[in-house]
């Protein structure tokens, strides 16, 4: 299996005059599986920005009274370090895996809109570019990740940087949305014969839910965000108090979002979770459909939960409690979940690979972080608690426990497949171990800080209040998971190249994604297969595994499609041509369309250093940009 | 056999007739509303609900036939039916949470 | 073991779950983003009522301190019509995608004048059209007739979230019509065969909704104080 021989290349299209290498074949591309690597090398890119933005900060705190920077500088950094984790790196890095993941696992051989799927790409990186650039010209969004008016008002926040900010997170807003759109149609419409919802991988089925948060979710706080900007360009009076405007309008509107949108961030590294767990428990998920009914039911309760990030502000002791009581039943479909993996694992024959220490230091670390939630959904402990450090422990042990632990486990359980070669697992080990300790060492004390109550987003502070040792160890911790992370850029640059060559079935698993080549053809199924149950490839290989889950036969049920087949495992070979699949063509219009939607935007920013022509003349040429890209796209065919 | 990614539409369809009738209620429900607004009962505390009635009663109507969810697959009605209680009840909490929030002007 | 199978060209359309079509999908999904937009809309618009500290008021009249008196805003008699104008546009559009679905039937043996009108989809396209112009016209009318009567979209909460809200449904309208007067250039050009069916399917249910919207907005805006 060790061999050094070059593992195959994307397999060529049908367009082979956009070519299959080049950047301009990357520029162009409509390929589910390409656009899933873009994510995943501009979310990891993101990343590392990112941990430097946190690196400065707890550089900054490591002893009491430093001015590493300034105060303003600061405001940027965790303003920025928020916004560019929560939606450049950890929703882009969800993104990739659905990307790559959601037509493999249900037998499909794209989304259903490959040109939309492009277009949501193209509007994320130059979105993400758009709020990026500012902070090397001191003009980085500063007003908090959650950016609440009126101190994001023109009249507290005069300059560019909040601009950057309303419009950056407009723009990407739109990304997720024609992501969601896509994927929502892709997976009630694309899966292959005999693949009922209850036989969805649980990725799939993750995923499924985030997608429609997505859709419930984005338009509340694009609104929000339409009157913040109104308010800066338009001289509009949403958040204007003077004009008699509701303070707590902007927090309602921002947390019927915000809360979804934490289901957002862990919902597929659950997912990817209960795809790493059976595969190196050689046992099926323990409790499937409990699996998806509590997901089903964390996204929908999400809803009803965002006041509890508002407790202090004196909602009255009515909407307090409701919010805290229906806070408190959110944690039981998720505390299940916890207890179905530990199932999942118990008798099982564990293999630990570096993706399933990734997996357990999830469920681990995910529970930590959960019960510090609880402790948050009491109304009156959460007084002392908002706005310390001890939310901020909270939140990175889910976020950095649960999403990021999650995703890394995605990543080395599926390398493999996406590039034909092994992640190095020693490096991978180093890795895990030195983040793991490395995290707990940098958030763990920040419970201590905060209850002790150094507040949140203070640039620096006195000594003497019993937070210096708790600073201390966290910046040290933050040391440790630069170098992890460094390892395991290193360990990722490499193996493309010069990992180990990965087989069809890399690791043994049972579900469709792992039957074809790795990496897939750009076809990838010959044949659309058939499926039977849940784990179509150990019915296959291992059935003593799944002979305690129900199957129905292969000929009981009425073949749809007259071109599926019974499940096999592919060897590849062959081009789209030679089996004479019609294959998307790559076209440029979906990086042009999303290019015009940033001009657009960028147009209104002169309106606010005086320039009112050249705003009206950016913003107009964007709008034709568009609606021509836009009406060359719909005109022109598929396939 | 084979539904080929065809959208089989309905097998049912509203007739003309039916849409003939649809039209007549709604405009019919809208007279309604704009008369009683220019009646004593405006000032009933019975006005907003029967408005918000009526108006539901039209919403309703427009879903169900000209945009035949009645008669599609019952996958439209569950995509829109999901959202729209989770809008309602958006703001319903919303204007809840709102309802006693007066201000002395700063 | 992948034999290559011969297939007919990708005329034969590609093989779904549901047997329905992948746009038709799409388009229901993004209505339900549409009801949370508007949804938000609304509660500010609601959130705001009656919290202005300067007028012009929808519902009341008000006196400025430099003694100048404004009426209440809205007119209703006038946004009646246009609210009808647009309820009735939907008629419009149902019958239009009916025409494109029929074109095929047999035609009857005596072919009326009435068969021809209602077989027109050149004309229930135009109508629809025509009628959602209709509804902006009224609305262009009635915004810059608040703006001479001394409310706009900055002169307090009222118009700010009148405006807003109300622009955002304009602005809705603006597209579908838009979307509209393509497909009857189509109609034009080559014909709206039924296996068009589909796509003004999608601008029909786009459209419907956006009138339904205005039921809610035209309620909870105009006739509710």
């Amino acid at each position: 299996m060790a061999t050094t021989a070059a593992a195959p290349a994307f397999a060529p299209g049908k367009a082979a005059e956009y070519g299959t290498s080049g950047v301009w074949s990357w520029i162009t591309t409509v390929d589910h599986k390409r656009i899933g690597a873009l994510y995943l090398y501009t979310a990891l890119f993101f990343f590392l920005f990112g941990g430097i933005e946190a690196g400065i900060i707890r550089w900054q705190l490591a002893l009491p009274n430093q001015h590493v920077v300034s105060a303003e500088m600061y405001n940027q950094l965790f303003t920025m370090h928020g916004t560019t984790m929560i939606f450049l790196a950890v929703m882009p890095l969800s993104a990739a895996f659905f990307n790559f993941l959601i037509p493999l696992q249900i037998g499909a051989r794209d989304v259903a809109f490959p040109r939309l799927n492009a277009f949501s790409y193209w509007v994320y990186v130059l979105g993400g570019l758009f709020m990026t650039i500012p902070i090397f010209f001191n003009a980085a969004p500063n007003g908090g990740w959650f950016g609440y008016a009126p101190l994001t008002t023109m009249q507290f926040s005069g300059g560019l940087n909040i601009d950057f900010w309303v419009m950056g997170l407009q723009i990407l807003g739109i990304s997720s949305l024609a992501a969601a759109f896509n994927f929502i149609t892709t997976i009630i419409n694309m899966r292959a014969p005999g693949m009922t919802l209850m036989r969805m991988p649980m990725f799939t089925w993750m995923a499924f839910v985030v997608q429609f948060l997505l859709v419930l979710a984005f338009p509340v706080i694009t609104i929000a965000l339409v009157f913040l900007l109104f308010d800066r360009f338009f001289g509009t009076n949403f958040y204007a108090i003077a004009a008699g405007a509701d303070p707590l309008l902007w927090q309602h509107l921002f947390w019927v979002f915000g809360h979804p949108e934490v289901y957002i961030l862990i919902l597929p590294a659950f997912g990817l979770v209960s795809e790493i767990l059976p595969t190196y428990s050689r046992k099926p998920l323990f409790g499937y459909n409990v699996m998806v009914y509590s997901g089903i039911m964390i996204g929908f309760l999400g809803f009803g939960v965002w006041a509890h990030h508002m407790f202090s502000v004196g909602m009255g002791a009515m909407a307090d409690t409701i919010f805290a009581l229906t806070t408190m039943l959110i944690g039981i479909p998720t505390g299940v979940k916890i207890f179905n993996w530990i199932a999942t694992m118990w008798g099982g024959q564990i293999r630990f690979t570096t993706a399933m220490k990734f997996g357990i230091g999830l469920v681990g670390l995910f529970t930590i972080g959960g019960i510090s939630g609880v402790m948050h959904s009491s109304p009156p402990a959460d007084l002392q608690q908002t706005d310390t450090y001890f939310i901020v422990a909270h939140f990175h042990y889910v976020l950095f426990g649960g999403s990021i632990m999650g995703i890394f486990g995605g990543i080395y359980h599926y390398f493999p497949k996406i590039t034909g070669r092994y992640l190095d697992e020693k490096l991978g080990s180093w890795h895990f171990w030195i983040n793991f300790i490395g995290m707990n060492l940098t958030f763990f004390p920040m419970h201590y800080s905060g209850m002790l109550g150094m507040p949140r987003r203070v640039y620096t502070y006195d000594s003497g209040q019993g937070w210096e040792t708790f600073n201390l160890m966290s910046s040290i911790g933050t040391v440790l998971i630069v170098i992890g992370t460094a390892i395991f850029v290193v360990n990722f640059l490499r193996s493309r190249k010069h990992g180990a060559i990965a087989p069809n079935d890399a690791w043994g698993a049972g579900t469709l994604e792992w039957s074809i080549p790795s990496p897939p053809p750009d076809y990838n199924f010959a044949e659309i297969p058939v499926v039977t149950s849940r784990y179509p490839l150990w019915d296959l290989k291992s059935p003593d595994k799944t002979a305690g889950i129900a199957h129905s036969a292969p000929d009981s049920l009425t073949i749809t499609d007259a071109h599926a087949v019974p499940m096999h495992e592919e060897t590849g070979g062959k081009t789209a041509a030679q089996l004479g699949i019609p294959m998307p063509f790559p076209t440029v219009k979906p990086a042009i369309a999303a290019l015009a939607i940033i001009v657009m935007f960028s147009g209104l920013l002169f309106m606010h250093v005086g320039k009112f022509s050249v705003a009206m003349a950016v913003t107009l040429s964007g709008a034709v940009l568009f609606v021509g890209t836009l009406y060359a796209w719909l005109t022109s065919p598929l396939e | 056999m084979s539904d080929h990614g065809h959208a089989d539409h309905a097998h049912e369809h509203p007739t003309w007739k039916q849409y003939k009738w649809v039209a007549i209620i709604l405009g019919v429900i809208t007279g309604i509303e704009v008369w009683i607004y220019y009646t004593p009962f405006k000032d009933s505390p019975y006005f907003v609900p029967t408005l918000l009635i009526l108006s539901a009663t039209k919403f309703v109507i427009v879903v169900m036939f000209y945009m035949h969810l009645k008669y599609d697959h019952k996958l439209f009605r569950a995509l829109f039916t999901g959202p729209l209680l989770i809008a309602m009840s958006t703001i319903a909490a919303l204007l809840f949470l709102f309802i006693n929030r007066h201000h002395a002007v700063v | 073991m992948a034999t290559a199978v011969a297939h007919e060209p990708h005329e034969h359309a590609h093989y779904t779950t549901t047997g329905l079509d992948h746009r038709k999908i799409a388009i229901w999904a993004f209505i339900g983003s549409e009801c949370m937009l508007f949804a938000s809309l609304i509660s500010t618009y609601l959130i705001y009522k009656g919290r202005s500290i300067v007028g012009p008021f929808p519902h009341e009249a008000w006196t400025s301190p430099d003694g100048h008196v404004f009426k209440p805003i809205l007119n209703i008699p006038v946004t009646s019509q246009s609210t009808f104008v647009l309820l009735m546009s939907s008629l419009a559009m149902v019958l239009a995608l009916a025409a494109v679905e029929n074109r095929n039937k047999p035609k009857p043996a005596r072919i009326t004048l009435g068969y021809r009108i209602l077989s027109s989809s050149r004309l229930w396209l135009g109508m629809t059209a025509l009628m959602g112009a209709t509804f902006l016209g009224y609305q262009a009318f009635e915004f810059t007739s608040f703006v001479h009567e001394g409310l706009t979209i900055r002169t307090n909460l009222f118009g700010s979230s009148f405006f807003t809200l109300t622009g955002f449904h304009g602005a809705h309208v603006t597209v579908g019509v838009l979307w509209l007067l393509t497909l009857l250039a189509i109609d034009f050009k080559r014909g709206l065969t039924p296996k068009d069916a589909l796509i003004v399917d999608i601008c029909a249910l786009y459209w419907h909704f956006v009138d339904v919207v205005w039921i809610a907005i035209f309620t909870l805006v105009y006739l509710i104080k």
